[in-house]
């Protein structure tokens, strides 16, 4: 047995270069349970990170008892983390479910019937779009939702109302990474495989904590590290993470200087001739104009605006330049920074410089945040069209018109889609009247959140709220749903990695809760919203009819699903997209022939100016003629719009822990995880905490132009001039409201967002840092993480973070062979196991 | 010549479209992309000026030519409110930076007549950078004109 919250990680299992990551099969079931018990075990996959590591649920007398990793899976090969060894089952089966759909009645929220809830729905849906048309209705929706309920959803605002206004919260964790691959390749479509990991020679991860953000995946890179031949690691991270104790160059940048760093390693690339000109030549357009970019950022230039030597960026450099085989990943801390897109495009154009792409131990890996966000991003749920289409290409506005056949003009493709800030500015505005929100939690996710609960809170805005609990955004509807969670529906869903997996009903919901596919077809059919020919829009009976019909929509995509099916997804691995005829496994990469969804026929969108995210269209994209080569796109650097100042000296930046997901709606639930990080704190460097009297444990308060949080300060390795919160800890567990001591890190941030990706900046805004009250312990922040202690001389180590007995799990390693692609795949189209 | 004509009439279009995207910016600071790229514009439009100094410097710059102006262009004095307001701001500002686009076309045509690589190199990068401030302004108009002129209350 292992304690998993104290070993995040778990016990290594070293490779060597092209090995195969050996089997590893983590398991926990509940007390008192032993395997022989067990009734059933019930595939699925963990929906707590993008990661989505293939699991099997345990099931006895109708309840989930335990989960242990799946070994044939490409993904994790057995492995899980902590939140999906301890919060997986424990954050859905809770005494705090919700049970009945509630409405508003004289001010509170009452318990009622689903049919007056949804006629409650219906009624003033319909009133408002007789009376101020589609624009009148926004949809807001997560990243943790499966495929089957996105394109339900996407085919009911597109097809059904009509609206623009649709966006998910993936908007704040990965639209990022979508842009980025749309701007350099033409089309969204993860070009890495994890695979890469088995075989590169240097690991770049930029802006992205993969210790604490996907723990099974750097669990991968731990036994690269522990093997024989580990990879260089360049770690670009203001923090002192895990990632960056293991690195060979650790950037410790200041926030919001992304892109200087990166102008400095394309120059730096260029300067020393380390390009492959033929790759360059044959596969890629726009060289020029990069090189014209970066010309000004030298090392040197770059240090003094980054704050890092600029010895260390050369050597970061030199390390892209002259490693035979690079996997870059990114993440959060370029996606949630100030030129988010231009940032991100450079890892892009660094890879595209060296031919880096579509070979074993080359690529690319942009990330997601959440589990489902990548199926949003396909359905179209949020501000995509279905597909990858490009709502500027009038032949694909024509293709979903045709699908669902529908007019195409109700198919809103007369502008970009509407982002998540925008629909809320339209809700503060009034116009947007109706905003259902399912399966996230603006109140404590958003940015400035005393601005976001005054618009949740608007009398005239008619709020529905779909969620598993009362959620503080929950609080403010005006209807709430129940919503059937992990394990008590079925559907499928896609991970960072490209790759598919079915999650299997286990367990009945509690209640009267309902799949949030159900809930989306109930309202559609009480729409009533039909075809040309008069039928039902959405005729759909359940999640496998819904998968096939995605599945047509898919044909031909870059995200093509046409080889999957229910049935080859269950008993083997996942299956990595596109999956078709041509491609009967699937696809571990994508680019292998270097040829790249640039004709302005198929791609997914003609591009934006990265400096201000204005539109190329599509006569300037024709005549680039870049017709299959990648782009290299940039933008000139421009310094953070809110720098510290005298008021606000210091810079203020928010993330995740290894032990809690989103705002703790299912982790927080999870005795275990609470425990590793029960309540708020806030980072301090070892000599801004000197300078300004705080000792670990003091309680401070953290101000800036927005709001105030009052937290406990843990005194850690981050770099001075800057301080960081963790972003989980709303008020559900306190009461609702923010009270004397207001604990969300989003109450600091400011309201901006990338000019293309529309991503809003939650890493980067001034503070000022003030004592007020004296520790009574250490900080509740964990010790095994980044957020470990530095430890002032003479006083008492603050005591090691550990999970104790309701923390143990098996590992049991050497059962099986590892998984390999396309053995993992094939074998399940045979039906076999591999 | 009178190339100085024109040079005058650029910097003057310049200068104007810098100060009405300093007071969009002001004007309409709850819509953050609004407020913080026309900040940025704003410099953008400072540093053409700035350009075109040494330009100035070898041709003269009249800007009391005796043709009178008979359309004025003298930019926002103030911005207006509320979704239709806020198009409407931005289409004005549409116009002024068409002013400069086309004004920089006949720059450019007279640098070509005077085969002055100094003076195309400074033409190069100024007018692209308006075409992209045009293309930035109708790609925001096109996003708000729905919601501003049919739901907007
Ligand atoms: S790494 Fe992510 S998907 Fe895997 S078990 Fe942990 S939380 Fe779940």
């Amino acid at each position: 047995m292992v304690d998993r919250i104290a070993n995040i990680w778990g016990t290594r299992t070293p490779y060597s270069r092209d090995g195969l990551w050996p089997v590893r099969v983590d398991q926990v079931l509940d007390d008192g349970i032993a395997e022989g018990d067990v009734d059933r075990w019930v595939q699925s996959a963990c929906v707590l990170c993008s990661n989505g590591c293939a699991c099997d649920i345990a099931v006895k007398d109708g309840a989930m008892v335990g989960i242990r990793g799946r070994a044939q899976d490409l993904v994790n090969h057995g492995r899980l983390g902590p939140k999906g060894l301890f919060a997986s089952r424990q954050g859905v089966s809770h005494k705090d479910r919700l049970r009945s759909p509630l409405v508003r009645e004289n001010g509170q929220l009452v318990e009622c019937d689903w049919d007056t809830a949804m006629r409650r729905i219906v009624d003033r849906s319909r009133d408002l779009l007789a009376e101020r048309g589609p624009l009148s209705h926004g949809f807001y929706t997560s990243g943790q939702l499966f495929l089957e309920e996105y394109y339900a959803l996407a085919v009911i605002g597109k097809a059904g109302i009509g609206t623009p206004h649709m966006d998910g919260n993936t908007r704040l964790c990965t639209a990022t990474a979508a842009a980025a691959m749309k701007e350099s390749f033409g089309a969204d479509g993860q070009p890495g495989s994890y695979t890469d990991i088995d075989s590169c020679d240097a690991l770049f991860l930029f802006g992205h904590n993969m210790a604490e953000t996907q723990t099974v995946l750097w669990s991968r890179v731990l036994d690269r590290i522990a093997g024989p031949d580990r990879p260089r690691i360049v770690c670009v991270d203001p923090r002192n993470t895990e990632v960056a104790r293991h690195a060979d160059v650790h950037l410790a940048i200041r926030p919001g200087t992304n892109l200087a760093l990166m102008h400095a390693l394309v120059r730096e690339v260029l300067a020393q001739g380390w390009e492959d000109a033929g790759y360059v030549r044959d596969h890629t357009v726009g060289l020029d104009g990069l090189r014209k970019a970066v010309e000004p950022w030298t090392a040197e230039a770059a240090a003094a605006v980054c704050g890092v030597p600029a010895a260390d960026i050369r050597d970061a450099a030199r390390i892209f330049g002259t490693s035979d085989r690079i996997v870059s990943t990114v993440l959060q801390g370029f996606y949630q920074s100030s030129q988010a897109t231009a940032a991100s495009c450079q890892v892009n154009n660094l890879h595209l410089l060296r031919g880096m792409l579509g070979a074993p131990g080359r690529g690319v890996l942009q990330m997601n945040g959440q589990p489902t966000a990548q199926n949003n991003r396909e359905c179209g749920a949020d501000g995509d069209l279905p597909g990858f289409r490009n709502w500027e290409n009038p032949d694909h506005i024509q293709e979903l018109a045709g699908l669902w056949n529908v007019d195409p003009m109700t198919i809103p493709h007369w502008a970009p889609p509407t982002h998540a800030m925008q629909i809320f500015r339209y809700a503060e505005q009034g116009s947007i009247d109706f905003l259902w929100i399912s399966a996230t939690n603006p109140a404590v996710s958003m940015p400035e959140l005393p601005r976001i609960r005054d618009i949740l809170a608007k009398p005239d805005l008619f709020l529905v709220v779909q969620d598993l609990y009362l959620t503080e955004t929950a609080q403010y509807a005006d209807v709430v749903l129940p919503a059937a969670g992990w394990g008590e529906k079925t559907g499928t869903f896609t991970n960072v990695n490209r790759i598919v997996h079915l999650s299997d009903k286990a367990v009945d919901p509690p209640g009267e809760a309902r799949s949030d596919l159900d809930i989306f077809l109930d309202y559609a059919r009480r729409m009533e919203f039909t075809t040309l020919n008069g039928g039902p829009l959405l005729d759909w009976t359940g999640p496998e009819d819904a998968f096939e019909a995605w599945k047509s929509c898919s044909r031909g995509r870059p995200c093509d699903y046409t080889g999957i099916t229910y049935d080859r997804l269950r008993g083997g691995s996942g299956i990595p997209w596109p999956c078709n005829e041509d491609n009967p496994n699937g696809t571990d990469r994508l680019y292998g022939d270097g040829v790249f969804p640039t004709d302005p026929d198929y791609c997914e969108s003609y591009g934006h100016d990265l400096l201000t995210g204005a539109t190329v269209g599509a006569q300037a994209f024709r005549a680039q003629d870049a017709g299959g080569r990648a782009l290299f796109k940039t933008a000139p650097f421009h310094p953070p719009h809110e720098e510290p100042d005298e008021d606000y000296p210091l810079r203020y930046t928010t993330g995740r822990t290894a032990y809690h997901f989103h705002t703790r709606t299912k982790t927080g639930r999870s005795r275990p995880l609470t425990d590793a990080a029960p309540r708020a704190w806030v980072e301090v460097a070892r000599e801004d905490a000197d300078r300004l009297g705080i000792s670990e444990g003091d309680l401070v308060r953290v101000t800036s132009r927005r709001g105030r949080i009052e937290v406990p300060a843990r005194v850690s390795g981050i770099a001075p001039g800057t301080v960081f919160a963790p972003f989980h800890y709303g008020y559900w567990d306190t009461g609702g409201r923010p009270g004397v001591h207001p604990t969300a890190a989003n109450e600091l941030t400011l309201t901006e967002w990338d000019p293309v990706s529309k991503q809003p900046l939650f890493k980067n805004a001034a503070v000022t840092v003030e004592k007020i009250g004296d520790a009574t312990g250490p900080a509740p922040a964990p010790t095994t993480t980044a957020s470990r202690p530095t430890a002032a001389p003479g006083t008492t180590p603050v005591p090691a973070t550990a999970g104790g007995d309701g923390a143990q799990a098996t590992e049991t390693t050497d059962t099986e062979p590892a998984p390999r692609f396309p053995d993992a795949s094939k074998n399940a189209l045979d039906g076999g196991r591999p | 010549m009178n190339l100085n004509i024109y040079l005058g009439m650029l910097r003057q279009a310049e200068n104007t479209l810098a100060e009405s995207f300093r007071q969009v910016a002001e004007g309409h600071g709850a819509e953050p992309d609004v407020h913080f790229l026309c900040r940025t514009l704003a410099a953008q439009c400072d540093r053409h000026g700035e350009l075109l100094h040494p330009v100035v410097q070898r041709y003269g710059d009249n800007s009391s030519d005796n043709e009178p102006e008979r359309l004025h262009a003298q930019g926002l004095a103030t911005t207006r409110n509320g979704p239709v307001g806020l198009l409407r701001d931005l289409q004005d500002l549409y116009l002024l930076a068409s002013l400069v686009d086309v004004t920089w076309t006949m720059v450019k045509q007279a640098g070509s007549a005077l085969r002055d690589k100094d003076l195309l190199a400074v033409v190069d990068q100024c007018d692209a950078e308006t075409a992209t401030q045009l293309r930035w302004l109708q790609t925001r108009m096109k996003q708000a004109a729905p919601q501003a002129l049919v739901a907007a209350r």
